[in-house]
C-alpha cells in the first residue's frame, strides 16, 4: 500500500463524503458498542443483512455497524439514514416489518420508536428526541456515524486533515499556541490545561520523548473513553500524532483496560490502517516526520489511571506512585520526557487544530472551555453517554437529556467524579458543570461518571461502596492511605450493621482529614472524599444509623425487621409472588406477613411493594 | 513423553506447555514485558499455578519475589484454579445502586461459593468486578463470555441453571 498524501486524503475524503452524508443510498447505522452488542445488534444487523438480500435491496440500502451511539439503555439501536430515525430495543422478530414497512413502503415502525416518558409520545427524528437535542458532540461527532473500522470513513469526515496540518503547516509552537487558546484541559479529572502540559515537555531536553493515552477508565460508573475508543479510534490516534508533533516524541502508548476487549480490537484494527496508510510509521505525509503507537494492556488496578503508576505498570512493574516531582514532562516513561493526555482530551485536539483554538473556545465557561463527555448512568431514565457544552447544569444534564427519575420516585443525589469525587444534594441542581463551580459543591468534574441516585440510596451505604472499593485498590505504597482507608471502612461498615457508637462521625472527620493531608498520590489525598461529602449534606443519615439503628432509605440489611406494616400494606400479594424463598403468605385481602424464619434478606419484597409497607 | 517439559503440574498439560514456551521466548528480550507474559500464560492455563510464576520469573531473568509482587497486585491475575463457568458481577456504581449487591448474596447463598472463589465442584467460580462500562444495562453480570443485564436478585438463578 502506497504512503497517502494530503492530496490522496482530500481525494478519499470527496470520494467518501456521499456515504458520511448519506447522499448514495439508504444506510441502516446499527450500533455495535459493547451494551448493544449485549443486547444482541449482531443478531439484529444479520437478520438485516440477510432479509435486504433475499429482497435484493442490496444495492439500494447500506448495513454499517458504527461504534458507541451514546443511548446504551435502549439497544440495540439503530439509526435509518438519509431522514434519522432512531429505532430502540429492536430484535430479530422486528426486521421483517421494519423492512417492508418502513425501508419499501417508506412509513416508519410507530411502535418501534422511542417513546418520550413523560408524555408518552412516539418520537420518529433523533435530533427531536430530548436525549440528543441538548447534546453537543465534538469528541462524539462520529459517533453513529462512521464505521469505526473505515479509515475512509474517518478521513471523510475531515480525519487526519488536522495531522496533515499540523505536520506539514505548523511549528510545534503553533500547534501548543493553539491548544493553549482552546483552553482544553485534562479530560481525565484532574483538568490542567493540555497546552501547558505540552509546553513543559516539548521544552524538556531529550532525543527519546513519549506521548502517552490513558485508555485506563477505572472510575466505576464511567464508559466515555470506552464509547470514545469503540465508536472512533482514529481519532484518538490523530490526536497522539498532533501531540507527538508538538512535543517532539517519537513514540507513543495507549495504556488499555483488559476489561476493554472490543475497544482494543478496534484500536488494533486502526493502528494497522493507519501504519499500512502511512499515517503512522517513518515519514507521515511526506513531512519527515516518523511516530509510532502500540497498545499495552492494563491489568487491573485502578490506582494504574495515575500517572506516575501507569508509566510504572508499563515499565512491567507494580503500579505505584512515586512522589513528584520530577513531573513525567522532565522524567516519565523510561526516565524520558513523556506527556500523558486522556481519550476524550485526545479526542478533541484534531478538530482544534482544524477549525482553530478559538473555534473550540467559543462555548464554555470562563474556566473550563469546551465540551465535556458524561456517562449518565444509576437511578435517571435515559442512560448512557452525552456531551453538552461546559456550563449546562446538573439539572439539564439529569432532567432534560437524562429524562428524569424513574418508578415516580424522589431524586437523591448525584455522585459525580468516581471514587475521589463526592455527592450533589437537590439544592445544587443548578450548578453548572464546570472544574470550579463544582469544586466548590464538594464533588469533582473528574472524568465524566454522573451517577444518578434516588431516594431508595442510603447514603452511608454509598459511602462504604466508595470505601471499599479505594480501600481494596490502595496500592499500599503510603502509610495514611493503606491504613487510613482500612480505618474509615470499618467504620462505616460498623455503622450499617447497627454496630455504631457516638462520636464515629467525628472519628470519620479526623481521618479523613490526616488521609487528605498526608498522602502521596491523587488518589489517597482524594480517598475521602465520599465520606466527606456525604457527611457535608447527608449527616442525618448518619446519626439515623448510629444513634436510632435506622436505615432511612431502608437499604441496610441489618437495620431492617423485615416486617409489614398493616397500616401502609395495600393487600396486593405483590411482594408474595415474587418473594424467591416463598417466604411471604398472603391471601387475596389479607395482610401479607413474613416468615422471617424462610427469610432470605434479599429486599425483593422490598423492591417491588410500592406502598413502602415492608420494614 | 517425547518432549521435555520443565515440571509435571496438573493444571498444565503438554500443549499448554509449548505455548508458554512460546510466549516466554516472544518476550523475553523486552523490557516491561512481564505483565504481558503473565497475562497471556493465564489466558493458556486458565490461572497462575505459583510454580508457574517460579518458572516464567527464572526465564525472565526475574527475582521470584518480583514476579509474584506482580502477579498479587494486578487483580487480573489469580493464582486459585477456576471452575467451569466464571460468573463476573459488576461492582460499578451503577450496578451498585441498582441492586447488584443482592444478586451477590443470591448466587453466594443458592451454590455455597463465596466471592473471589469457587464452588466445591468446580462449576462456578464467582468474581466481582470493576465496572464493565456496560453502565446501561445495570445490574450487568458477565457468565464466561456472556453478557447479561438487568440481572435481579430473583432472575439470576434461571440465568445461571443454563450453565451446567
Amino acid at each position: 500500500m502506497p504512503k497517502l498524501t494530503v492530496d490522496d486524503l482530500k481525494t478519499i475524503k470527496a470520494k467518501h463524503i456521499p456515504r458520511t452524508e448519506f447522499s448514495d443510498k439508504t444506510y441502516l447505522l446499527i450500533c455495535g458498542g459493547t451494551g448493544c452488542h449485549a443486547t444482541g445488534s449482531i443478531s439484529v444487523k444479520d437478520a438485516l443483512q440477510k432479509a435486504l438480500a433475499e429482497k435484493q435491496l442490496e444495492e439500494k440500502v447500506r448495513v454499517i455497524e458504527t461504534g458507541c451511539n451514546g443511548f446504551c439503555a435502549m439497544g440495540p439501536i439503530m439509526v435509518v439514514q438519509p431522514g434519522n430515525i432512531f429505532y430502540q430495543k429492536l430484535s430479530v422478530d422486528d426486521i421483517d416489518e421494519l423492512i417492508e414497512s418502513h425501508i419499501i413502503g417508506g412509513k416508519p415502525v410507530q411502535r418501534l420508536l422511542y417513546k418520550e416518558p413523560r408524555t408518552k409520545k412516539r418520537i420518529a427524528l433523533q435530533t427531536e428526541i430530548p436525549f440528543f437535542a441538548n447534546q453537543m458532540p465534538r469528541a462524539l461527532r462520529n459517533k453513529g456515524l462512521i464505521d469505526p473500522e473505515s479509515l475512509e470513513d474517518y478521513i471523510a469526515r475531515d480525519g487526519y486533515l488536522g495531522a496533515a496540518k499540523a505536520l506539514l503547516e505548523m511549528s510545534p509552537q503553533q500547534i501548543i499556541e493553539e491548544v493553549k487558546i482552546s483552553g482544553l484541559r485534562g479530560r481525565g479529572g484532574a483538568g490542567f490545561p493540555t497546552g501547558l502540559k505540552w509546553e513543559f515537555a516539548s521544552k524538556s531536553p531529550g532525543d527519546i520523548k513519549y506521548v502517552l493515552c490513558n485508555a485506563d477508565e477505572g472510575d466505576p460508573g464511567a464508559f466515555m473513553d470506552r464509547s470514545i475508543l469503540e465508536a472512533d479510534p482514529h481519532a484518538v490516534l490523530e490526536g497522539m500524532l498532533i501531540a507527538a508533533r508538538a512535543i517532539g516524541a517519537s513514540e507513543g502508548v495507549i495504556y488499555a483496560r483488559t476489561e476493554y476487549p472490543l475497544a482494543i480490537k478496534r484500536l488494533e484494527i486502526a493502528i494497522a490502517q493507519a501504519r499500512e496508510n502511512g499515517l503512522l510509521g517513518k515519514d507521515i505525509l511526506g513531512s519527515g516526520f516518523s511516530f509510532d503507537i502500540s497498545i499495552y494492556q492494563g491489568a487491573g488496578a485502578f490506582v494504574c489511571g495515575e500517572e506516575t503508576a501507569l508509566m510504572r505498570s508499563i515499565e512491567g512493574k507494580r503500579g505505584m506512585p512515586r512522589p513528584r516531582p520530577p513531573f513525567p514532562a522532565q522524567k516519565g516513561l523510561w526516565e524520558k520526557p513523556t506527556v500523558l493526555n486522556n481519550v476524550e482530551t485526545l479526542a478533541n485536539i484534531a478538530q482544534i487544530i482544524v477549525n482553530g483554538g478559538a473555534w473550540y473556545a467559543s462555548v464554555g465557561t470562563e474556566t473550563s472551555k469546551g465540551t465535556k463527555v458524561f456517562a449518565l448512568s444509576g437511578d435517571v431514565n435515559n442512560i448512557g453517554l452525552v456531551e453538552v457544552p461546559m456550563g449546562t447544569t446538573l439539572r439539564t444534564l439529569i432532567f432534560d437529556i437524562g429524562g428524569g427519575i424513574p418508578k415516580k420516585r424522589k431524586f437523591k443525589a448525584v455522585q459525580l467524579g468516581g471514587p475521589s469525587g463526592g455527592c450533589v444534594p437537590e439544592r445544587y441542581l443548578d450548578t453548572p458543570v464546570d472544574y470550579e463551580a463544582i469544586a466548590k459543591v464538594g464533588a469533582i468534574m473528574g472524568s465524566g461518571g454522573v451517577i444518578v441516585m434516588d431516594e431508595k440510596t442510603c447514603m452511608v451505604d454509598m459511602a462504604r461502596f466508595f470505601m471499599e472499593f479505594i480501600q481494596d485498590e490502595s496500592c499500599g505504597k503510603c502509610t495514611p492511605c493503606r491504613e487510613g482507608t482500612r480505618r474509615l471502612l470499618e467504620i462505616l461498615v460498623r455503622i450499617c450493621d447497627g454496630q455504631g457508637q457516638p462520636g464515629d462521625i467525628e472519628a470519620l472527620e479526623e481521618l479523613s482529614q490526616v488521609i487528605r493531608s498526608s498522602s502521596l498520590c491523587g488518589l489517597g489525598q482524594t480517598s475521602p472524599n465520599p465520606v466527606l461529602s456525604t457527611l457535608r449534606y447527608f449527616r442525618d443519615e448518619f446519626e439515623a444509623h448510629i444513634h436510632e439503628k435506622r436505615c432511612p432509605a431502608k437499604r441496610c440489611v441489618a437495620l431492617l425487621k423485615f416486617e409489614i406494616d398493616p397500616e401502609l400494606c395495600a393487600k396486593c400479594g405483590l411482594c408474595a409472588r415474587n418473594c424467591p424463598a416463598d417466604a411471604i403468605q398472603w391471601e387475596k385481602k389479607q395482610v401479607a406477613r413474613i416468615d422471617k424464619e424462610k427469610c432470605i434478606k434479599c429486599l425483593t419484597c422490598y423492591e417491588k411493594c410500592r406502598f413502602g409497607a415492608i420494614q | 513423553m517425547n518432549r521435555s517439559i520443565p515440571f509435571q503440574h496438573p493444571d498444565i498439560t503438554d500443549e499448554m506447555w509449548s505455548s508458554i514456551e512460546q510466549i516466554i521466548q516472544k518476550n523475553r528480550n523486552k523490557p516491561g514485558s512481564i505483565i504481558t507474559v503473565l497475562r497471556e500464560c493465564q489466558q493458556v492455563v486458565g490461572y497462575l499455578p505459583v510454580e508457574l510464576l517460579d518458572y516464567i520469573g527464572k526465564s525472565m531473568n526475574l527475582a521470584p519475589s518480583e514476579v509474584y509482587g506482580i502477579a498479587s497486585f494486578y487483580a487480573l491475575f489469580s493464582m486459585k484454579p477456576k471452575g467451569r463457568h466464571t460468573i463476573k458481577l459488576c461492582l460499578g456504581t451503577a450496578c451498585y445502586v441498582k441492586g447488584i449487591k443482592e444478586v451477590m448474596a443470591r448466587i453466594e447463598s443458592s451454590y455455597g461459593v463465596k466471592e473471589g472463589d469457587t464452588s466445591e465442584d468446580r462449576r462456578f467460580s464467582l468474581e466481582a468486578v470493576r465496572c464493565l462500562g456496560a453502565c446501561g444495562l445495570a445490574p450487568v453480570m458477565v457468565v464466561n463470555e456472556d453478557t447479561h443485564g438487568g440481572v435481579s436478585s430473583d432472575k439470576v438463578i434461571d440465568i445461571l441453571e443454563r450453565y451446567q
